[in-house]
């Protein structure tokens, strides 16, 4: 008997859907989000008596794959998400998506019919892997047993490495019922020898440590990737901010790797950045791209972008140098590791930025700083949503906090109004732009934070989209807190149908809003209103003092717009300040007018 | 009216450079739809592809070589390059055209119908370009030929007055000169 016989002889034949356990638990998943049905019950059967794994009963299967994304967000872990077949799957490709965009590490689980049916157009059957292939970075239709455990690691590796991003795996009924040997991670022989770059070129980082030192004008322009390269990074892009003394500036996706509270923090870039940080990106000289993609929300008109500045671009997807932006420097790596080395290149080389420029440079940046681009007048008798924001963040401040968001205004008042010390408290949708997002992710990050302060800053009309999830958090006892900024309106759309479209506000006010309120109460949750500044600070330290679920049904002016604004089609130094909110019509011209 | 300037991010998108053909070879895992993947890549991002050959390669390492000829300015060559290789089923990816040792072949089987002095003159032009006759009637022949992408296309246009019926083409094969393998 050879060695090999001896340990298949030791082992016992198990199913495909104890498999799938058991490599849930190798790979340290603890918590996953799902919902059952017929192609995925023997997964179901073999999670019933296993008291390591929590799942999460969703109520719709989007929600399972927010809530996977605001676990993965707000702990650096992947996300686990188990569906079952056809509308199973297909309800979660939203979210799918959603993660591709934003480099989350999801593992999805679907289930699918049995391999004799596919083809035949059976119940719940769909084309998952067909559907799915182009939104994941990988996916699996398992066909034998023999393969699952391979896969089953196969996934988890390929979800967090590299660019992080989205994997499913769908696997047939008869599969999850077949027997086969189970193998661990250590065990099984990958097929795909997948292995990105994550340390930067020696040679390129050396050219780009010389580059900065030579700037008169230097800018850090950080993104996701900062935090996707885990709290590490965000502690050596401080490092790295200090010894240069550049200012910091971040995409949407960025914010919390650089500090709020720190003087070389410029505030959030982009069409609803701070007027300082797009200004400076306009007449920085050199450009320290780390982790993040040039995305079309942060250049504006490209041909305007940043036109006097050297660019240095750090990214650990080789495809995202160059793609929009042409640069001077492109690193491929990681981004907690090429900040590792540019750090120590910087010091063996005894570097400094020119103290002379730099106080110039920091001159010109105080006198962008003095415009005060996000100044708003609060009302005496009406709550301004940023005020409410405002309120929100100066009440929960020192607390345990995570705040995620819908999409739209209130995203973008969170981002401007809301401030951030540390990274992964900060869970939004940023290149999909999916509302909906936010309630299911503050579910998914309270699961993985029980005593922390959980708070979705929305919109009456996103946290409609996924709603049902109040009923999650109930059931689970999360404490979250739905803090609606509620103005009747589809507030970015009425905003743009007001600059761009005439005033022609076509299907963009809710004329039937439930009351948010009764809602939370039929959901056996805690509703909350304010409708007045004065009562305000008062009902936000309620909702931060009760123990349990909260919608907060925040009414606000209805015609607030979000400011500043760069116009679609203009440069960054063309940014319009609230003051400016006069004729914007004329400011955008036709061209802009076609862009979203 | 047309616009002033082109005031749009994508309007701009569309760079004034010149687009050229290009060949990549690339060696994938051959696994059920790693095609599907490759092509539905340059579908959504909105990429020609001119020709498309699949084949596995490697039995025992389970890899297939796929060579797709493209068209596009060289900031969009260098895209489709690296998202060829960001694909999880990538294992190499080579620009067959830019690399001065690329080799491409193409097979092509074309029919041409014709009796008399076009047919006489057919076969000459086919003699000339060492076309092989792999089929033929009183009033028609079947011709194998192979060579470059170009040598494919001026065979057709001469056969074209002489009776071209139909043309049947691989599409490009590519392979290295020298003694290095993929």
């Amino acid at each position: 008997m050879t060695a090999h016989q001896t340990i298949e002889a030791k082992q016992v034949a198990i199913t495909g859907a104890e498999m799938v356990v058991r490599a849930l638990l190798d790979q340290g998943v603890d918590t996953l989000f799902g919902y059952p049905g017929g192609a995925v019950l023997p997964i179901y059967d073999a999670l019933f008596a296993e008291p390591r794994l929590q799942h999460v009963l969703v109520r719709h299967e989007q929600g399972a794959t927010h809530a996977a994304e605001g676990y993965a967000r707000s702990t650096g872990k992947p996300g686990v998400v188990l569906v079952t077949s056809g509308p199973g799957a297909t309800n979660a490709v939203t979210g799918i998506v959603d993660a591709l965009m934003d480099s989350i590490p999801l593992v999805v689980i679907t289930g699918q019919v049995a391999t004799h049916l596919i083809g035949t157009d059976a119940f719940q059957e769909c084309d998952t892997v067909g559907i799915t292939r182009s939104i994941t970075k990988q996916n699996y239709l398992v066909k034998d047993v023999a393969d699952l455990p391979r896969i089953m690691h196969e996934a988890f590796h390929i979800a967090v490495s590299g660019r992080p991003g989205p994997v499913v795996i769908d696997i047939p009924k008869d599969v999850q019922f077949g027997k086969g040997l189970y193998q661990g991670p250590g065990e099984v022989q990958h097929a795909h020898p997948y292995a990105p770059r994550t340390k930067g070129d020696a040679g390129r980082i050396a050219e780009a440590v010389a580059m900065i030192a030579q700037a008169k004008r230097p800018i850090l322009y950080t993104g996701g990737g900062v935090i996707n390269a885990g709290p590490r990074a965000a502690a050596l892009l401080r490092e790295f901010a200090a010894i240069t003394g550049a200012p910091v500036t971040s995409t949407l996706m960025g914010l919390g790797a650089f500090p709020a509270s720190n003087p070389q923090w410029l505030g959030m870039v982009g069409m609803h950045g701070s007027f300082e940080s797009n200004n400076a990106m306009h007449d920085c000289d050199v450009m320290v791209n780390i982790g993040a993609r040039f995305d079309d929300r942060v250049t504006g008109r490209l041909d305007a972008f940043s036109p006097g500045s050297r660019k240095i671009h750090i990214d650990i997807d080789p495809s995202s140098i160059g793609k929009n932006i042409r640069t001077d420097i492109g690193i491929v790596g990681d981004a907690g590791s090429v900040l590792e080395d540019l750090l120590a290149a910087w010091k063996s080389r005894n570097l400094a930025t020119d103290k002379a420029a730099m106080a110039d440079w920091w001159k010109q940046i105080d006198a962008w700083r003095a415009r005060d681009g996000f100044r708003y007048t609060q009302d005496s008798k009406l709550i301004k949503p940023q005020h409410a924001v405002q309120r929100l963040y100066e009440l929960t401040r020192g607390k345990d906090v995570y705040v995620t968001t819908e999409v739209g205004q209130h995203q973008m008042w969170a981002a401007q109004f809301f401030h951030f010390e540390e990274p992964n408290r900060w869970m939004t949708s940023g290149g999909l732009g999916t509302m909906g997002y936010g309630l299911p992710a503050a579910v998914g990050v309270q699961m993985a934070h029980r005593d922390a302060l959980v708070i979705d800053i929305a919109g009456d009309a996103s946290v409609q989209m996924t709603m049902q999830e109040m009923s999650t958090a109930v059931q689970y006892d999360l404490p979250i807190k739905i803090f609606i900024l509620n103005n009747e309106w589809m507030g970015m759309v009425r905003q743009w149908q007001q600059l761009l479209h005439g005033e022609r506000y076509s299907h963009s006010y809710s004329a039937s809003l439930p009351d948010f309120v009764k809602m939370a109460e039929a959901y056996g949750c805690v509703g909350i209103r304010a409708e007045h500044p004065d009562e305000l600070d008062a009902k936000i330290v309620q909702m931060i003092e009760t123990k349990r679920p909260v919608i907060f049904d925040c009414r606000v002016t209805k015609d607030e717009n979000c400011f500043p604004m760069i116009p679609s089609g203009k440069a960054h130094n063309e940014m319009i300040l609230a003051a400016d909110n006069r004729d914007l019509g004329s400011v955008i011209d036709d061209a802009g007018k076609r862009l979203v | 009216m047309p616009d002033p300037q082109p005031a749009s991010v994508y309007d701009l998108s569309h760079d004034e450079e010149a687009e050229s053909l290009a060949t990549f070879a690339v060696l994938v895992d051959n696994e059920p739809g790693v095609l599907h993947r490759l092509v539905g890549l340059f579908a959504a991002r909105g990429y020609n592809i001119e020709s498309l050959t699949v084949a596995e390669t490697d039995r025992n390492a389970h890899t297939s070589r796929v060579t797709i000829v493209t068209r596009g300015t060289p900031n969009v060559l260098n895209q489709i390059h690296a998202q060829l290789e960001k694909m999880v089923s990538t294992r190499h990816v080579q620009d067959v055209t830019r690399d001065p040792n690329g080799l491409e072949r193409e097979l092509a089987l074309v029919k041409v119908r014709g009796t008399g002095a076009e047919r006489v003159e057919a076969l000459r032009v086919a003699d000339i370009f060492r076309a092989r006759v792999i089929d033929t009637t009183h009033e028609s022949f079947v011709f194998e030929l192979t060579g470059a992408p170009s040598k494919v296309d001026k065979f057709c246009d001469l056969m074209r007055p002489l009776g071209l019926v139909e043309v049947s083409r691989t599409g490009v094969l590519s392979i290295q000169r020298g003694v290095d393998g993929f």
